[in-house]
């Protein structure tokens, strides 16, 4: 079994090897008929990560940084131009009967409780889709009242009958989990679990959350942009910037002493601690159909933009060479030059 | 003197199934150059009384109470008296920004517009002050001729911002500023409005249900539920030790990065925020509470002291003062 960067040489349950994802950006119609060219969106440009059994990985980084394009790919919604996902060590591969039977192990929860729920369906119906769908062979009332005391919905019979306005926020997205438990999955992908959900109410799905990790030995794969929620549950966190992981390691280690600028940034501005300065990056996140030359990150580098790095001689370097994750203690990756510098390795050029 | 004074100001809206209380008797004052947070989860109320700052709040809703705009009260006036007002008194920066603006209106005239409405044919310093405004909001010169879909979120806010500021008011409502952004366009935002405050002097109603925001941004901070405020004080305070059940479940829900405590611990409540149509008796809070005890579910509890300049809605609190 092949290592990715951040990862330890446990059996993995998921692996994404060097995963590209591109989307044409079609050319608007006037400029279209003018003989304008389409161009391309490397929404996910050359991402690895491994997901070990019963581990939460949060997946974080603003909007257009290629999370949940990645998320979709990895539930085969979308086709990767490039690389690989293996799911215990098969390619999940694209014919249709091959996805089914992987979608059943890797089950989506959904960001919006109250979309992702037929309002004319009762919560015993929603929950019953998945098993109908894939056919699943058993009782299927005691499979359905199983999920839903899963998912913390006690006792489940009450339940059976109501309908999705009948039950509160934190239910319906209860229900939600109860429809992808019902399938005994191996791997939840939760995108934004609980930013639809009030804020009072998002501690007890995250706390579910954990429960279900806990209890049935679940794998999370839970895409977001609040590092607060990754603090609270994951175990792993993998920061993304335009299409590619920056940073990647322990959430602890992440979290408290990152090393990558961009996470130092993102960490700085939702930070409430005292004397740590928020480093407050210019301009907006970039487009993924213009990724800059270099390392990605360097239009927008507080490094770069302060001079340091023209003061350690790297500046030529960040401007100029794309580079690659290393690993600065063991299963902490980033991928910058001024820590390839200061390790004294030369800055690995990127192998893509 | 208080720029702003809510006294016991109470919202009904009118609904086919009757009134439905979206606020139920506030009070608030907001002094000059002193920047007021307000914050609560939907359906708190805490928009409704942004609406009813201006009276913007859809026709037939009741509004009771006073709201006086320096001394004078808004629910009082004229028409005529209450366009005049608006904008130059007391502005509103909604949520949103990206949908307020005119998709095909060029956003310098869409700014320049405020400050004409309110001074008729001055088209010149119009122009003058456009171009003061969006240097102060960090726009670059050029982008005044732009229409909204040419601009990114961080710059549609901006120019809320700028429209908001055009004709210098004496109070600024900002309604979830930087809600619909990113983290990092959000801290861009909020450092703004941070330097304007301090720059211009301004008197601000901040409303968020992001609690971790307020306390950047905000002098005091009132927390809301279920039409009410529930517990209110210094920002900091507030927000590290909150006396109120609820304001320490809000809190949770945004845990400082790094701290122990909440180190793979979440927490949370259970329920949902209560529906204005159907309010717990006693304390609204109490169904959900985990510290409720007898008598919180028939005795309405009022704003107790707890502490310099802070208030809490909890019996505990006002147990603890009385003995």
């Amino acid at each position: 079994m092949t290592q990715a960067p951040g990862g330890t040489r446990t059996e993995s349950l998921l692996e994404v090897r060097d995963l590209k994802v591109v989307f044409a950006a079609q050319a608007g119609l006037l400029s279209g008929l003018q003989g304008g060219k389409s161009r391309y969106a490397r929404a996910v440009d050359g991402v690895s990560l491994d997901i070990r059994p019963g581990e939460i990985l949060a997946l974080a980084g603003e909007s257009g940084c290629g999370k949940t394009t990645l998320a979709r790919t990895v539930l085969g919604l979308e086709r990767p131009a490039q690389g690989e996902i293996r799911f215990e060590g098969e390619p999940i591969g694209s014919s249709t009967r091959k996805l089914r039977g992987y979608r059943r192990k890797v089950q989506m929860i959904f960001q919006d409780p109250s979309g992702a729920l037929n309002p004319r369906q009762t919560v015993y119906e929603s929950v019953a889709k998945g098993l109908r769908i894939h056919k699943v062979a058993g009782d299927e009332e005691r499979l359905v009242a199983q999920a839903l005391s899963q998912a913390g919905l006690r006792p489940p019979e009450r339940f059976f009958m109501r309908y999705p306005h009948e039950v509160s926020g934190g239910q319906r997205q209860r229900v939600i989990i109860a429809g992808a438990l019902a399938l005994q999955p191996e791997l939840l992908v939760a995108d934004e679990p609980v930013s639809a959900l009030d804020a009072s109410v998002r501690g007890e799905i995250l706390k579910l959350l954990l429960k279900l990790r806990d209890e049935l030995g679940l794998a999370i794969l839970v895409v977001t942009h609040d590092l607060g929620l990754a603090w609270m549950i994951a175990d792993r966190v993998a920061v993304m910037y335009l299409g590619r992981i920056v940073e990647i390691g322990p959430a602890r280690q992440i979290l408290k002493d990152p090393q990558h600028p961009y996470t130092q940034a993102l960490l700085s501005v939702v930070s409430d601690s005292e004397g740590l300065e928020q480093i407050i990056l210019r301009g907006e996140p970039p487009d993924p159909t213009r990724i800059p030359g270099g390392c990605r990150f360097n239009p927008r580098c507080q490094i770069v933009a302060s001079g340091k790095a023209a003061e350690l001689g790297i500046e030529e370097r960040c401007r100029t060479q794309d580079l690659a994750l290393e690993e600065i203690t063991s299963g902490h990756s980033a991928a910058c030059h001024v820590l390839s510098a200061a390790s004294g390795k030369p800055g690995n050029s990127s192998p893509t | 003197m208080s720029v702003l004074s809510l006294r016991d100001l109470t919202v009904t809206y009118q609904t086919r199934g009757g009134g439905l209380p979206a606020v139920r008797g506030v009070d608030l004052d907001v002094n000059r150059g002193e920047v007021v947070g307000l914050a609560g989860e939907s359906g708190c109320g805490k928009s409704t009384i942004a609406g009813a700052i201006l009276r913007m709040l859809p026709d037939g809703t009741d509004i009771g109470g006073e709201v006086l705009l320096d001394g004078e009260d808004v629910l009082k006036m004229k028409v005529g008296r209450l366009r005049a007002v608006r904008w130059k008194d007391a502005s509103i920066i909604f949520q949103g920004a990206m949908h307020s603006l005119n998709p095909v209106q060029r956003v310098g005239r869409q700014v320049a517009e405020a400050y004409i409405t309110h001074n008729p044919g001055k088209e010149k310093e119009a122009q003058a002050r456009v171009t003061k405004l969006f240097e102060q909001v960090g726009l670059t010169e050029g982008r005044v001729g732009d229409y909204p879909h040419q601009l990114s979120g961080g710059m549609k806010q901006r120019v809320m911002i700028a429209m908001a500021l055009a004709c210098d008011p004496k109070i600024v409502i900002a309604d979830e500023p930087t809600t619909a952004l990113d983290v990092m366009v959000q801290a861009q935002v909020l450092r703004l409005l941070k330097k304007l405050q301090a720059d211009l002097g301004l008197s601000m109603i901040f409303i968020t249900h992001d609690l971790s925001v307020l306390v950047d941004v905000c002098d005091r901070i009132a927390i809301m539920y279920a039409g009410k405020i529930v517990e209110q004080g210094r920002a900091k305070a507030v927000f590290e030790t909150p006396e109120h059940p609820y304001t320490k479940a809000l809190a949770g829900a945004f845990p400082d990065i790094g701290d122990d405590r909440y180190r793979l611990a979440p927490t949370g409540l259970g329920g949902d925020p209560p529906d204005p149509a159907d309010i717990p008796s006693g304390c609204p809070f109490h169904p959900r509470c985990a510290e409720r005890f007898e008598g919180c579910d028939t005795t309405v509890p009022d704003l107790y002291p707890a502490g310099e300049g802070r208030r809490a809605a909890c019996l505990l609190v006002r147990d603890r003062s009385d003995a």
